[in-house]
């Protein structure tokens, strides 16, 4: 409980000393709402357009959240193919590379035009930005594993299968998770400048196309309402991600550990 | 029981080990190890102690020279010098690990791992993490994981270098009565005169650069809390210390 309070009452603190400054700023200067609104006019876009953003915030967070699972999926499919020979992985890794380093507001474009559906390609766009963190953790844990422990399970006879499941993917669980947090984010990320770059209509639009929407409009407070429900949700996605780390870690790593003093 | 009526278990002649880097650690070795023996492989850091060792337990091909199991190769435990134990997993699974490699049902073993657990002093621990344990009781369940899959021969890597004396003088003490009472083999790497006095039948000098076995030292089994106080003791450490210094020499 102690704990708790120190990690949020601080933070929480400076959130609303932040919000009353900007309001009273805001109110004192008579700045226009179509240049700057105050946190009070956000909130009364928020409310007012909830029917329009919310559904919104579903299709964004449906693209992110199938980006990361793909990411999860297929990151670890290939570190575990890159874990089995080192030819594997010095053969593939520079592409993983190049996709990682390529701008994704570049290929986003040539991605749109390719895939028809303009779901999957937001998909596809989220997922290069964020798969990275992934593959290169987890194939930097699976390599990891304690020597003398592989020399163990050799004596005793363990096969490959074995020695796979039984020691190089636990070791690398704490690395596969430090790589999931950042994509986690990244998926986000990926998936609002995807849409950005998409801009479609109808009735498939997520947040992103909100907040180009709301500039058009020069609706200020719902641009800044829909920034908001962005910066929320990766928020959410970041504390759920740790809330997971926590959980699966808090036996056996330093990670998770308090120290004593 | 006099080593000498013995018969071989292991014997390794004129071995040879050059590492990758060049690095010769071993040269013209020779040495037998004889069942229910308790041999120290004593020497300073660098003679290649530890590349016997690992080299018994087939860890590395030999460069040069033969290694020759009397029968069979026996059932071998390994204790390292760090407990070198799954963070991740129980106390229990860590030493069920030689079991489940060989496909040794968990029900099946868990009497099996209890009584390791037992033996080492662990009983009641078989739910806590490794960390959550004190050095000493993390050797002992790195003891308990190699006496679980019942070894023939039990070779140790100066398992208690890291603990403090008073740890190491109960975990010795633990140690020569399960040699007693399983009829193990064991060979023990150490750089203590001390401790390789305390505990064994028979002492193997080593020398570095290039290793080999420099001279032996026959000791009696006679082992209880009064020896290490008793004249005999000294006597046998200021020997064992004195071949030790002209093995550094030459």
């Amino acid at each position: 409980m102690k704990n708790f309070l120190v990690r949020f009452v601080p933070p929480t603190l400076v959130l609303i000393v932040g919000l009353a400054a900007w309001e009273i700023f805001v109110r004192r200067n008579a700045i226009p709402v179509y240049i700057l609104p105050g946190p009070v006019a956000i909130v009364q876009a928020l409310v007012r357009d909830w029917a329009t953003l919310y559904p919104s915030l579903l299709v964004t967070l449906a693209i992110t959240a199938g980006a990361l699972a793909a990411a999860t999926i297929l990151g670890v499919a290939i570190a575990v193919l890159f874990a089995q020979s080192k030819w594997v992985e010095l053969s593939f890794f520079p592409y993983a590379v190049i996709l990682q380093v390529t701008p994704v507001v570049a290929i986003a474009p040539l991605i749109i035009i390719w895939v028809k559906d303009t779901a999957a390609a937001l998909l596809i766009c989220a997922w290069i930005v964020s798969f990275f963190p992934i593959v290169s953790n987890t194939t930097l844990g699976l390599n990891s594993t304690d020597h003398n422990l592989l020399n163990l399970l050799q004596l005793y006879g363990a096969n490959r299968r074995q020695v796979f499941w039984y020691l190089r993917l636990p070791s690398a669980l704490p690395f596969f998770l430090g790589g999931l947090r950042i994509s986690g984010g990244l998926a986000l990320i990926g998936a609002v400048v995807a849409e950005f770059v998409a801009g479609s209509g109808g009735i498939q639009s997520g947040l992103a196309y909100r907040i180009l929407e709301a500039g058009y409009q020069l609706q200020i407070p719902r641009m800044f309402a829909a920034l908001f429900m962005i910066t929320g949700t990766g928020i959410l996605i970041f504390i759920l991600l740790t809330l997971v780390t926590h959980l699966a870690l808090r036996r056996w790593h330093e990670s998770a550990m308090k120290r004593e003093g | 029981m006099r080593e000498g009526g013995a018969p071989a278990l292991v014997a390794l002649r004129g071995v040879e080990k050059v590492y990758s880097n060049g690095v010769q650690a071993l040269k013209g070795l020779d040495l037998t190890i004889r069942e229910g023996e308790f041999v120290s492989l004593l020497g300073p850091s660098g003679c290649g102690k530890s590349t016997v060792l690992r080299l018994i337990a087939g860890l590395g091909e030999l460069s040069g020279g033969t290694l020759e199991w009397s029968s069979v190769r026996h059932e071998i435990g390994f204790v390292f010098q760090d407990p070198t134990l799954m963070p991740w997993a129980t106390v229990f699974n860590n030493i069920y690990l030689p079991l489940r490699v060989r496909g040794v049902p968990r029900a099946q073993a868990a009497p099996r791992v209890e009584r390791a657990m037992q033996q080492v002093g662990l009983a009641g621990f078989g739910k806590a993490y490794p960390r959550e344990l004190s050095g000493g009781m993390r050797m002992r369940a790195s003891i308990a994981r190699s006496l679980v899959a019942e070894p023939k021969i039990l070779l140790m890597d100066e398992p208690f270098a890291a603990l403090d004396e008073i740890t190491r003088f109960r975990l010795n003490d633990d140690l020569l009565e399960l040699w007693a009472s399983q009829r193990w083999t064991v060979v023990f790497v150490t750089h203590s005169v001390f401790e390789s006095v305390y505990l064994s039948t028979r002492i193997l000098v080593m020398g570095a650069r290039p290793g080999s076995v420099r001279s032996e030292v026959m000791l009696e089994a006679r082992r209880d809390a009064s020896f290490r106080n008793s004249a005999e003791y000294a006597e046998q450490c200021r020997t064992v210390s004195a071949r030790l210094a002209e093995a550094m020499q030459a």
